[in-house]
């Protein structure tokens, strides 16, 4: 493995739609690029969602056309169940420590599914944050890639394992894999390792952690995927009834120096788009309770169709506390209305938090030479060898992400390109 | 250069093919009606030792034209990669036992065997590729465009290695950058004005070797196709010189919109200014306290946000950077001299990211932000009194301030629109010589941006990119990043070019049309439905393909009544003969045949995932995937009915405003071609329901199984085609 790298090598870590692009993007100026992805499979969380604004078009759609340029690549190579241990050495002669975990599913399954049948454990859907189940033996979606089955790690060493094994007609389930650690070399690296929702129950008058009838909006698109654990109803959690009086809490950690200094940039736009979800569903209703809807550029013309939709209203307000009625199951929302300063006191069934992004590199042991801002968001590596790539720069929408991820292929062939010919001119 | 033609089919018998298909028997098929010379079947094709069979076949056989009948084209795509040999996919697996419910043993194993025979009869018609032949290997660069965007494509093109032509329409390279005191901040810490920078890009783009830099020009002509286009650059004072370029940048920036339009909010009147009138003043005052243009020192200074902006009778859209513009603007006051009244009238405050920081230290230095809608402003004493309704008061409210900053909007500078007929101010930007119109087209609003979210540097002109505020609203942070990735994508292009290939989003494609000519009846359809402007007329006004500019997606051999275009391995043969290839049952065997063409991109997707789901669907289905609707030619319907289907559905992307043809007018030409099909089928005496067209989206695995059954309900309620037998 650690031969097909070399000094002209590019790394992308991260396999979300910033990594895939950038990946794909150098690649196709023919450059050598390694994509490592931490989970068992592309698109990140994307992939997570139901629609895009404000096209209202599906994720997936993309995803197919960027697997399919990465299928025809032969430049790019793919690691999946990978994560990066350490980064030393400097611009044009990296060495980077990669972590493989075992899948425990080798390059000979043809994701026929036995696997699966064979299986009785269940576990958490990772795809669905846990909201639904799946077996132990599973494909993390329909649009995976690899295409490829993974085994729980929790049912290895159990009879399930063995069913799993037993039933592969391919010798594809191989429960004695282990974890291994590669070193390459790379001559630049993309840091492609995109956002994650901030802790929501850190937000305390929300109740997050105690109401099961709050949930954040990254939670929220699950519900309204078809291919979700609900099959696309808006159920609330606390007892499967249909939501019919939905609220979205704008700024959920964002904007706010008790959490995230920053504006998390997409919330606004992700509500409104949220709000149709809820207006397709026929009779139900969404309140948008923010301090500014920033729906920047022509994104307006959504904002501005929203506004015109009768089932949905925005009220001026950061909502000082959330209370339940347990009776109902209801949530009591207080605070008071900033256009005119009246007090309310409102009823919802269910409450989407739309939740701030922090850069998920938060958790992840960076270089030393990479510089970040105040929220940890990436602006890259001192020796300019290092670059950060879409939301792990600044918080982000996907088309922004994209135009970022595009800029950092530059920078990283541009990176290789300048050692390569100091070098040829010493 | 090719050899001559060997065939062979690889049959795959595992993931419980071999179960529930007759194997035997669909080998005999390939064999007999697909008279394939080599004919192999496998219990696990896609492990290394078959793959090894079929490569070593390709070695020692010479096969130059293999049927893979296993899964899915979109399962095992790099296990069965053959880059010399033709391949057909057939797809048994999610297309057939996946889809069909136990217990349609027979019509199951029908449809298996159909498929064989449509895969070997469309391999036979294929040709391998070999790549453009007129592909042209110039990679240098034009960036149009010499302010900020444009000097940042540029450089950062010449700093990757690629030679870059800048061309600029003022005297002054530097735009709007240079015409500013300083600039929001691009890095932490997020507190104060930053320098521009501007003149050290200008100085660094002045001095580099692969930068060659027209001023005072503009471009008189531009002709030719990604890797060989020839642009003729035009000085002010009348010399001209001519330059071989690969790959355009378009990044001519944008205009403010003009105060003028705005009388009720002083537009016009002495001391209120739009925001570039108060950089003006701002960097005569060189940081000390700025003062009007009559010389007046000023106590006050009210900023009226979206001047003219999500306003539908003037921009409806926001410009992104005011706002925090604003903010920049009324620090320059508080800077030089605290005790000057700065507030900020705004509805939606928008400084998103890091901008908050922004925010936040413009509240410490004390600039008041007012949440307000300014009704007006007019002179009062020495200076303005804007009156507006206090949203947070709920009340009118009026206020009086020496000077009034209008945060009006950016309107890009994209050249001729070249949906609208000709207008006479309109000066266009590239000249392009092409049959389409002579320059981008645009989306909304002027701008020349990608309607796709995922990417979001595609335009309808190949090797042709919009960078900066010409692509969409934006502050400069923005256009350093959007210039950089536009400069990825040209060097992209030529590089791409210069093999052959096809750009995004059949990138790497090595096929491209050709037109047999002396049948084409000069109907233009081909020239003016290709989505991406790929085609002109020559003298003789024949079709002339710019094979470069093309994107494959065969609209032009959709568009085609006379059938003279055609792809190598994409043609009207390869489709025709796989309709053609299908056994056909008599009107008494209650076995209908459905031909079913779906796009590539989503709806072929989505029918996999109905397969991987287990959402059964009728086995009287025949599907053929399309690289697009749109490159669907009515013959193939024709000719299905003629031959005894008994309906015909396409299933293609959304189209309309928010369309999802990833070829743009794809989905959206074919609807309007098939609503022509009416007339066809009253002339053969059949039902209007015998074809149809369906929307879906990759995400339909439910719908696609629905509408399948549905129609083969339609089908059943209308019976039988009348057609059988005679085709």
């Amino acid at each position: 493995m650690a031969s097909i790298a070399t000094n002209q090598t590019i790394l992308v870590v991260g396999g979300g739609i910033s990594g895939m692009t950038a990946a794909l993007e150098a690649a196709e100026c023919g450059r050598q690029v390694i994509l490592v992805e931490r989970n068992t499979s592309l698109g990140g969380r994307t992939a997570q969602l139901y629609r895009y604004f404000p096209k209202m078009c599906h994720p997936t759609c993309g995803l197919e056309i960027n697997l399919r340029r990465m299928k025809a690549n032969r430049n790019l190579k793919v690691l999946t169940l990978a994560e990066i241990r350490s980064v030393s050495g400097k611009r044009g002669d990296y060495t980077v420590k990669i972590r493989l975990s075992p899948r425990y599913v080798n390059e000979k399954c043809t994701a026929c599914g036995e696997c699966a049948r064979a299986v009785e454990t269940e576990i958490p859907n990772p795809h669905d944050y846990g909201l639904g189940k799946i077996k132990a033996a599973y494909l993390p979606h329909a649009m995976a890639y690899p295409l490829r089955y993974v085994i729980d790690p929790s049912i290895i060493a159990t009879e399930d394992g063995q069913r799993a094994k037993k039933a592969c007609k391919y010798d594809a389930v191989d429960l004695e894999m282990k974890e291994e650690l590669v070193e390459m070399k790379f001559g630049s690296v993309i840091w492609a390792t995109g956002w994650k929702p901030y802790d929501a129950s850190k937000i305390q008058p929300y109740g997050y952690d105690r109401y099961d009838n709050v949930i954040t909006s990254i939670e929220f698109e699950r519900l309204a995927d078809p291919h979700g654990p609900t099959g696309g109803k808006l159920l609330r959690p606390s007892d499967g009834a249909e939501a019919k009086n939905i609220a979205f809490i704008q700024c959920a950690g964002s904007r706010d120096e008790n959490h995230l200094r920053h504006c998390s940039r997409i919330c606004c736009m992700a509500s409104l788009k949220q709000s149709q979800y809820v207006s397709e569903k026929g009779e139900s209703k969404s309140t948008i309770y923010y301090i500014d809807i920033r729906a920047i550029d022509r994104f307006e013309d959504f904002y501005r169709k929203v506004q015109e939709d009768p089932q949905v209203s925005f009220v001026k307000s950061k909502v000082a506390n959330i209370q339940l009625d347990e009776k109902t199951g209801e949530l009591i929302l207080k605070g008071v209305d900033t256009e005119g300063y009246h007090r309310y006191e409102a009823r919802h069934d269910l409450v989407v938090l739309a939740i701030g992004m922090e850069p998920e590199s938060l958790g992840i042991p960076l270089p030393e030479d990479i510089i970040t801002d105040s929220s940890g968001f990436m602006e890259g590596s001192k020796d300019l060898g290092q670059f950060g790539a879409g939301a792990a720069s600044s918080p982000l929408d996907v088309n922004r992400s994209a135009q970022s991820a595009t800029a950092a292929a530059l920078r990283a062939i541009q990176s290789i390109y300048r050692t390569s010919s100091a070098e040829g001119g010493q | 250069m090719m050899s001559e033609m060997k065939t062979a089919a690889y049959l795959c018998s595992g993931c419980g093919l071999g179960d529930k298909l007759d194997m035997a028997s669909l080998s005999k098929v390939a064999q007999k009606a697909g008279k394939m010379a080599i004919v192999r079947e496998h219990p696990f094709l896609c492990s290394e030792e078959g793959v090894k069979l079929i490569h070593d076949e390709i070695e020692k056989e010479s096969v130059t034209h293999a049927v893979i009948a296993a899964c899915s084209r979109r399962s095992k795509t790099e296990a069965f990669s053959f880059p010399e040999t033709a391949l057909s996919r057939v797809n048994l697996r999610e297309g057939v036992i996946w889809v069909v419910a136990e217990g349609h043993e027979e019509i199951r194993q029908e449809m298996a065997e159909d498929y064989v025979r449509m895969g070997c009869a469309e391999v036979k018609k294929m040709k391998l590729p070999r790549g453009n032949p007129e592909s042209g290997k110039e990679k240098n660069i034009l960036v149009v465009g010499g302010g900020l965007s444009g000097l940042t494509s540029a450089l950062e093109a010449a700093e990757t290695g690629y030679k870059v032509v800048l061309v600029e329409k003022e005297t002054r390279l530097g735009g709007w950058a240079s015409k500013i005191w300083k600039r929001v901040p691009f890095s932490s810490p997020y507190n104060d004005p930053q320098n521009t920078g501007i003149l050290e890009l200008i100085s660094k783009v002045s001095a580099h070797k692969n930068i060659e830099i027209h001023v005072n020009s503009a471009i008189l002509e531009t002709s030719g196709a990604p890797g060989k286009f020839v642009v003729r650059i035009g000085k002010a004072e009348g010399t001209e010189t001519e330059v071989k370029i690969g790959a355009i940048i378009q990044a001519t920036g944008f205009s403010s919109y003009d105060i003028s339009k705005l009388p009720e909010l002083g537009g016009g009147l002495p001391h209120v200014v739009d925001q570039a009138g108060l950089e003006q003043l701002a960097i005569k005052a060189e940081g000390k306290p700025i003062a009007r243009e009559d010389g007046k020192p000023i106590r006050s200074v009210a900023f009226v946000q979206c001047a003219g902006q999500r306003d539908e009778s003037h921009l409806p859209y926001c410009s992104g950077h005011c706002c925090a513009t604003s903010i920049k603007q009324a620090m320059y006051f508080k800077d030089a001299h605290p005790e000057v009244d700065t507030v900020i009238i705004y509805t939606d405050l928008r400084t998103p990211g890091m901008g908050e920081d922004f925010y936040r230290s413009a509240q410490e230095k004390g600039v008041i932000f007012t949440k307000g809608k300014v009704s007006s402003v007019e002179n009062a004493g020495e200076g303005c009194r804007l009156k507006f309704r206090d949203l947070i008061l709920d009340e009118e409210s009026t206020i009086e301030a020496d000077l009034v900053v209008l945060a009006t909007g950016q309107v890009p500078n994209s050249g001729v629109n070249i949906e609208l007929p000709e207008e006479r101010n309109q000066v266009s930007v590239l000249n392009l010589s092409y049959r389409q119109g002579k320059d981008m087209p645009q989306l909304k609003y002027g701008f020349m941006d990608s309607h796709f979210i995922c990417f979001p540097y595609e335009t309808r002109r190949t090797g042709i990119y919009a960078a900066g505020p010409v692509r969409r609203p934006m502050d400069m942070l923005q256009a350093t990043e959007d210039a950089t990735g536009a400069a990825l994508k040209a060097i992209q292009a030529v590089e791409n070019a210069s093999l052959g290939r096809a750009a995004h989003p059949r990138s790497g494609d090595l096929s491209f049309p050709t037109v047999r000519l002396e049948g084409c009846t000069q109907c233009k359809r081909c020239t003016v439905e290709c989505p991406f402007g790929a085609i002109d007329e020559d003298e003789k006004r024949f079709p002339l393909f710019n094979e470069s500019r093309c994107r494959r997606c065969g609209t032009c051999m959709g568009a085609c009544p006379v059938r003279v275009i055609s792809f190598e391995n994409y043609s009207i043969d390869t489709v025709g003969s796989q309709i053609k290839a299908v056994d056909m049952p008599d009107e008494f065997s209650e076995k209908p045949r459905i031909l079913i063409l779906a796009c590539e991109n989503d709806a072929y997707p989505a029918l996999d995932m109905a397969g991987m789901k287990n959402r059964c669907y009728s086995a009287f289905a025949r599907i053929i995937p399309v690289r697009c609707l749109g490159s669907v030619n009515t013959i193939w319907i024709t000719d299905a009915l003629n031959s005894g289907y008994d309906g015909v559905m396409m299933m293609g992307c959304k189209h309309g405003d928010n369309y999802q043809c990833h070829f743009v007018k794809g989905s959206e030409l074919a609807n309007y071609r098939m609503g022509k099909m009416d007339d066809t089928l009253k002339q053969l005496g059949l039902e209007t329901e015998r074809v149809t067209t369906v929307e879906v989206a990759i995400t339909d695995h439910e719908k696609v199984a629905a509408f399948i059954n549905d129609y083969a309900e339609t089908i059943r309620i209308i019976g039988m085609s009348p057609m059988k037998g005679f085709g």
